[in-house]
């Protein structure tokens, strides 16, 4: 639990006590005073989640009852088979992936996969996917194409595995060709940012023509702990490198890094499982709906076009447009 | 000019060890073109913002990037542009490591991406000489994405037959080698050069139990089938000249032949 979810426990446990009474008498103190912490309960919760801090933000979305790719997976789509293995190496189980429906729509689901508990935990990498999870990602990708269905991704990662395993079948490789699949890939790709979005790890699932982020998930060029390392050169100053990051679903919005706030449900989306699950589908049927009336060759011009503009770059304008050699045709090079 | 003797003149590498010193962008393009002279630079005018109000206990942002301008005498930590290589036209792209540890922002994700429209709209081989420590954490959210975007415009390119050649000089890590510099049609590392995902600090910094004296060369991970192959400096020009020559397309011939075509059928 996190520290500031502790009063508004408090609250739910006076609360399951008094309803835990049974039949009491509508017109009685109990039920008033039940009513009144109900109200209270409401009213705390929106006070808090108002004013979430970056770093809050970071323990919601690492909450460690907060829903991940399967628990989605089960409320939001439909006849859904797992696909396993990359068919070079082994199964990653930090990525889960398959096909299902939703809403009767034909779909390809991807996504991180954390385990709850130790055990899940160990077996799952702590969601930190290996080589052969990227290249089982793009595998499903393939797949997709060659049906014709749209993909999803769903991201929710620390980030990629950093061990000496992971170096040695080529992490690098497997990230930089899931991204290259995914931005040439020719049919629809919605991404969604369900929890922890960690840095390349994310990314390599992150390149779609729509990209949603649940309200208390966070994107975000390194772990603030890899980023503090790197910054403060001490991990202890994590809090404030998820302050300076920008890495909040309202900042990412702003900065036009993302498309869509998806709103959970109050509390957070740990709270109530259902109610996030119906959020996201909402909106996932809405883009999936809009995606599909585009034709697939400006599809992926478009999603080119798309990551194009991310930029945080200026330019001279009195740039001298004679000099510059794409103004002037090169004697296209070849001597022989 | 002299270099110390046991320096191979102009290559910054030990004759007694092969030891392969680091080089600047100006010594990079010595190295690789027939006339570093004849360099044409593009957008050295495009460069970064400070998309977060960033600020380390070294400086702020911008006080880095004018620390690093006046330090290296680039304007951001990649230099793009069109020179010849062996006779032929190439676009290149070379990371200066000693510009904030040539890590990848907008501008340098900017410039990249624009180098590989550039090759793709002229059909110019492309090659990128990478040393850098990752996406900047100064720019945040804005720096990642430039991992997406280099690698689409490298995707992009693949499919048009020019070749794209990746140099991995040292270091290249995480951001870059997770991005552009490894979906290249052939890949080249530097002897001895550090190329691997996790950054140094990341590493010591969350991840507790990990090899740590592993060294992840050029060679390493030429060895589990990542790389391409290991070549001295002395013979990159020679390498890359043969594999240009081998793989690209005459499209400028091509492109004639097509006109012909056109014209006896049209008259």
């Amino acid at each position: 639990m996190i520290d500031f979810e502790r009063d508004l426990d408090e609250l739910r446990k006076r609360i399951t006590e008094l309803e835990a009474d049974g039949d009491l008498d509508p017109a009685s103190d109990e039920v008033r005073s039940l009513e009144l912490l109900r109200l209270e309960l409401e009213a705390r919760t929106a006070d808090i989640f108002s004013r979430l801090t970056p770093w809050q933000r970071v323990q919601l979305a690492r909450h460690r009852d907060r829903p991940h790719t399967l628990d989605f997976i089960e409320r939001m789509v439909d006849r859904f088979v797992e696909l396993h293995g990359d068919r070079r190496y082994g199964d990653d189980m930090a990525i889960v992936g398959g096909v299902g429906t939703i809403d009767g729509r034909p779909v390809v689901v991807v996504g991180h996969q954390k385990g709850r508990g130790t055990r899940q935990n160990v077996e799952r990498n702590f969601g930190m996917a290996h080589p052969e999870g990227y290249r089982k990602a793009v595998r499903l990708f393939e797949l997709a194409e060659r049906f014709g269905l749209p993909v999803i991704t769903m991201l929710d990662t620390p980030g990629a595995g950093p061990a000496l395993e992971d170096e040695e079948r080529g992490q690098s490789w497997a990230i930089a060709e899931s991204m290259a699949s995914l931005a040439r890939l020719e049919t629809p790709v919605v991404v969604t940012v369900i929890g922890e979005g960690g840095s390349g790890g994310a990314l390599a699932m992150g390149v779609g023509d729509r990209i949603l982020m649940l309200e208390h998930a966070i994107y975000s060029v390194a772990s603030p702990e890899a980023a503090a390392s790197i910054v403060w050169r001490d991990a202890k100053f994590a809090e404030r490198a998820a302050a300076a990051l920008g890495l909040t679903s309202d900042a990412l919005l702003e900065a036009d890094l993302i498309d869509q706030i998806v709103a959970e449900p109050a509390g957070g989306a740990h709270r109530d499982y259902d109610g996030a699950a119906l959020s996201l589908k909402a909106a996932l049927l809405n883009v999936l709906e809009e995606v599909a009336r585009i034709d697939t060759k400006d599809l992926v011009a478009a999603r080119y076009a798309k990551f194009r503009a991310i930029s945080a770059h200026i330019e001279s304008p009195e740039r001298e447009a004679s000099q510059d050699v794409r103004e002037a045709p090169q004697e296209i090079g070849c001597a022989r | 000019m002299h270099y110390r003797p046991e320096f191979e003149a102009g290559l910054h590498v030990c004759t007694g060890c092969n030891y392969h010193d680091r080089l600047t962008v100006t010594q990079r393009l010595e190295l690789l073109l027939d006339d570093a002279d004849a360099f044409q630079e593009v957008d050295a005018d495009v460069l970064t913002t400070d998309p977060l109000e960033f600020s380390r206990p070294s400086g702020s942002y911008p006080d880095r990037v004018a620390k690093a301008q006046a330090s290296t005498g680039r304007t951001e930590a990649v230099v793009c542009g069109v020179g010849h290589l062996q006779g032929r036209t190439i676009a290149i792209g070379i990371m200066e490591f000693g510009f904030i540890a040539g890590s990848m922002g907008g501008a340098v994700g900017e410039r990249i991406t624009r180098l590989f429209e550039l090759a793709y709209d002229q059909r110019l081989p492309l090659i990128m000489v990478t040393a850098s420590g990752g996406a900047r954490q100064d720019e945040g959210v804005f720096a990642l994405m430039q991992m997406a975007k280099t690698t689409a415009a490298a995707a992009r390119l693949s499919e048009v037959g020019v070749p794209y050649i990746s140099i991995m000089a040292d270091p290249t890590l995480a951001g870059v080698t997770a991005s552009f510099a490894s979906v290249a049609d052939v890949i080249i590392g530097e002897p001895g050069a550090t190329v691997r995902f996790a950054g140094s600090r990341v590493v010591r910094g969350t991840v507790s139990r990990r090899a740590q004296a592993e060294d992840h060369t050029a060679e390493w991970v030429l060895n589990r089938g990542m790389i391409d192959m290991v070549v001295p400096r002395r013979d990159h020009r020679r390498t890359i000249g043969r594999l240009i020559e081998i793989l690209a397309v005459d499209h400028a011939s091509n492109d004639v032949l097509a006109a012909d075509v056109a014209a006896s059928s049209s008259g």
